[in-house]
């Protein structure tokens, strides 16, 4: 396996040729920000938020979904990147219900945590205030539509690593959605393990354990770099 | 196995057995007349003949598109060379008194009109001549013989180097040089390869490719089968919309024909190549239009695109190249073949080579179905072929490329077209939806609808598109209520540009266009439903938690 050289913002990194873009600014501390994406899960390049320049190129490119080149010069943070990207966090809190205040997952919410790093403080776009359901039929866990923001780590991680493949997407545009089983309620889904996993790598409080209060809906995911280290290794 | 003496005697039994008749009678059987009831005037039209002893010296077939689709139902009598339009069920006994003296005046449609003078027929040239349901008469019509060639006496390197040659360009819209395509795929080092023909075409407005599927279903399976021999696939996949009920019946028939006669399936014409197409039915989503999410929707997968590269050359349908081409690309290749690269290319402009199969619908007195050369002028194509605009109203815009399109103001309708002229006015060529509007069309309303299509058809995968038609939908209504204000102006253009930057496929890459273009020829509509709003317009923005 050859190994590239490339530019990232001027810096200049080594990479293997396997490699996207967004492992090697991870490796090299740089920062770019994600919501799909989450180390361990197949890559979808939904969220849109690592969109990078790559100069040369017209085009904006998912730097979760684009393989290193030799001589790549990457551009990670220009002005017109934080505009959109600030605008993408401004287009998911109009889409949902979220309301940091009772959330379970206050302070500890990746979706929280990129409006506060890429400076979104308020909306120019109207709240589209959707109705939206709560699903409490599961006897550990709950899902709260209103917080969901269709990034699929829990449709990804239930089949990729649980094997179930319990969670889906119904509906299309801004209708979608995330469902159990053929859309009924998750307590009664006979292919659910009630491994948690989903809980685990729901970037909001979309996904919780019952019985946790404002702020406290903790989540581990040191389990998925493990598994997926174990997978290679083996 | 089939050889070309037989294929010849095929066709050369169709041709005499049609000379055996003293009356030919075509009826068009294609969606726009069948749904005025073409297939009770056909019926009509045999019981009379019977009645007038005529059972046996008048042959009375259905055909597929004429193309004055809004003059249907029509018939014509190829004997009489007359073509009958708006015919009704009463008019029938007329038609058949008349066949071999004198036309029934009220009912003739003139066809030295330039709507049929002014079109030159490539993909359409046995629309509405042949009958799409028997293969007989697509080989009398000199059909599969560009098939036989291509296998007997060209290498696949040969077919590719006459495609490439041709200029032929991807009809899907995009316009992607077919035969980069076909050798890109052809390259790629695999134990398998697919071919698949797009078929789901869903712009609103559009309705070429149905046409051809119902027409002429054979030439489409013809071209694939050719595309397959030269990158080396041996099974195909025709991916249809489950709107399209008789184009899906129509090729299922033709696929049933052409493996019993042997020109699908295994070692066709006794030569090593075999080949094989099946019929997968979309479930009405536009998106699976996108070649990403069409091949997940035939893998079984939810259709949603995903990120390219890889694009499905390397890495398609099951993660075998794969070779996506759009309907109507593929009812080029046969006579490409047939006629020569060199041929052709003489058609068109330096860059679009060919013909375009337009659908022309909207504020025009010809609505129906045409086929020009590239590099026609969009005022020929809407004054001299379309008749211009009914009711002495007068013209305003031309809508090209549906949802990724936009609209071509009156100023520019001199303009030649082709893809790249339409591109440079913010428009593109599209898979061929033309759709015509007068001075009383409301480009906001237009943009607000489109818009909603967009909205509505988003798969919902990546956030811009997802959310960001939803809001520009929404934006949009301000503007058409009155309600706007100067920042929702600004906040429009914002956030058209970051949908079109952003988004995941083409669908939301092109969503904005119909706004950009309207806002771009025709501000002066925005500015005007700006609501007046007081000095202070910065009361209007909502500031979040």
């Amino acid at each position: 396996m050859s190994v590239k050289t490339l530019k990232i913002n001027d810096q200049d990194v080594s990479a293997r040729e396997d490699e996207t873009i967004l492992e090697i600014a991870h490796e090299n501390n740089i920062f770019i920000p994600t919501l799909c994406y989450l180390e361990g899960l197949s890559v979808v390049g939904a969220c849109r938020l690592c969109l990078v320049e790559v100069k040369g190129s017209p085009k904006l490119h998912p730097a979760c979904a684009t393989q290193v080149q030799e001589g790549m010069e990457v551009f990670t943070n220009t002005e017109r990147l934080q505009k959109y990207r600030r605008m993408i966090i401004e287009l998911l809190f109009t889409e949902g219900n979220h309301i940091c205040a009772v959330c379970v997952s206050n302070g500890r919410c990746d979706l929280q945590y990129m409006a506060q790093r890429l400076g979104v403080d308020h909306s120019l776009f109207d709240y589209r205030s959707p109705y939206k359901t709560v699903d409490a039929s599961h006897y550990r866990f709950g899902v709260d539509h209103n917080r969901c923001i269709l990034c699929t780590r829990c449709v990804r991680v239930c089949d990729e690593i649980e094997g179930a493949h319990t969670w889906d997407v119904k509906g299309r545009g801004i209708d979608s959605h995330v469902i159990t089983d053929l859309d009924t309620p998750w307590g009664s889904s006979e292919t659910c393990t009630s491994c948690g996993k989903c809980i685990q790598v729901c970037p909001t409080g979309a996904l919780f354990k019952k019985s946790k209060a404002v702020g406290e809906m903790e989540k581990e995911r040191e389990f998925l770099p493990y598994l997926k280290t174990m997978r290679e290794v083996r | 196995m089939l050889n070309y003496e037989e294929l010849t005697e095929i066709g050369a039994a169709e041709r005499a057995a049609a000379q055996q008749y003293q009356h030919r009678v075509s009826v068009c059987m294609s969606a726009g007349c069948l749904s005025s009831r073409s297939d009770q005037i056909k019926d009509a039209l045999e019981t009379h003949a019977a009645e007038k002893g005529l059972g046996k010296a008048c042959q009375i077939k259905g055909v597929g598109c004429m193309g004055p689709c809004a003059a249907g139902p029509l018939v014509a009598v190829e004997t009489d060379n007359v073509l009958y339009r708006n015919v009704k069920v009463e008019d029938v006994s007329d038609i058949v008194q008349s066949l071999g003296t004198r036309p029934v005046e009220r009912l003739v449609m003139p066809t030295n009109t330039p709507f049929f003078s002014r079109q030159v027929k490539i993909v359409l040239e046995n629309a509405g001549r042949i009958d799409p349901e028997r293969i007989e008469d697509y080989i009398a019509a000199g059909g599969y013989k560009a098939l036989f060639r291509v296998l007997t006496e060209l290498m696949p390197v040969g077919v590719i180097a006459e495609i490439t040659r041709s200029g032929l360009r991807g009809r899907g819209g995009a316009g992607y040089p077919t035969g980069l395509k076909w050798s890109t795929v052809a390259k790629a080092a695999a134990t398998k390869k697919y071919v698949i023909c797009n078929g789901d075409e869903g712009d609103p407005g559009a309705f070429m490719d149905r046409s051809v599927m119902e027409a002429d279903p054979h030439r489409v399976l013809e071209g694939m089968a050719i595309a397959a021999y030269a990158v080396g696939a041996d099974q195909g996949y025709i991916y249809i919309r489950a709107e399209y009920p008789l184009a899906i019946k129509r090729i299922e028939k033709a696929i049933r024909q052409a493996q019993k006669m042997g020109v699908l399936g295994k070692n066709i014409f006794g030569t090593p190549f075999s080949f094989s197409v099946d019929v997968r039915v979309g479930a009405g989503a536009f998106v699976c239009g996108e070649e990403t999410a069409l091949i997940a929707s035939i893998e079984g997968r939810r259709g949603t695109p995903r990120p390219r590269p890889p694009y499905p050359a390397a890495s398609g349908l099951w993660g075998y190249p794969t070779l996506i081409n759009n309907v109507e690309t593929f009812a080029n290749v046969p006579t490409i073949i047939r006629n020569g690269s060199e041929w052709f290319s003489r058609i068109g402009t330096e860059k679009s080579k060919g013909t375009k199969v337009f659908a022309l619908s909207g504020n025009i007195k010809n609505v129906g179905l045409i086929e020009v050369p590239m590099g026609i002028k969009l005022r020929e194509i809407v004054f001299d072929i379309g008749g211009g605009i009914p009711d002495n109203r007068v013209f305003k815009a031309v809508q090209t490329g549906g949802p990724s399109g936009g609209c071509i103001p009156a100023e520019y309708l001199d303009v030649s077209v082709d893809y790249e002229s339409l591109s440079q006015l913010g428009s593109i060529m599209g898979s061929g939806g033309m759709i015509v509007m007068d001075e009383t069309s409301d480009m906001i309303n237009v943009a607000r609808y489109f818009m909603e299509f967009s909205m509505t058809e988003s798969c919902g995968k990546c956030i811009p598109c997802r959310v960001g038609t939803a809001h520009l939908y929404d934006l949009l209504g301000k503007f058409v209520e009155g309600s706007a204000t100067p920042n929702d102006l600004t906040l429009l253009e914002e956030l058209c540009d970051m949908v079109r930057h952003t988004s995941l496929c083409g669908l939301g890459q092109s969503a904005p266009n119909p706004v950009l273009s309207t806002l771009h020829y025709f501000r002066q509509e925005y500015l005007d439903r700006i609501a007046a709003v007081s000095q202070n317009g910065a009361e209007h923005i909502v500031v979040g938690e």
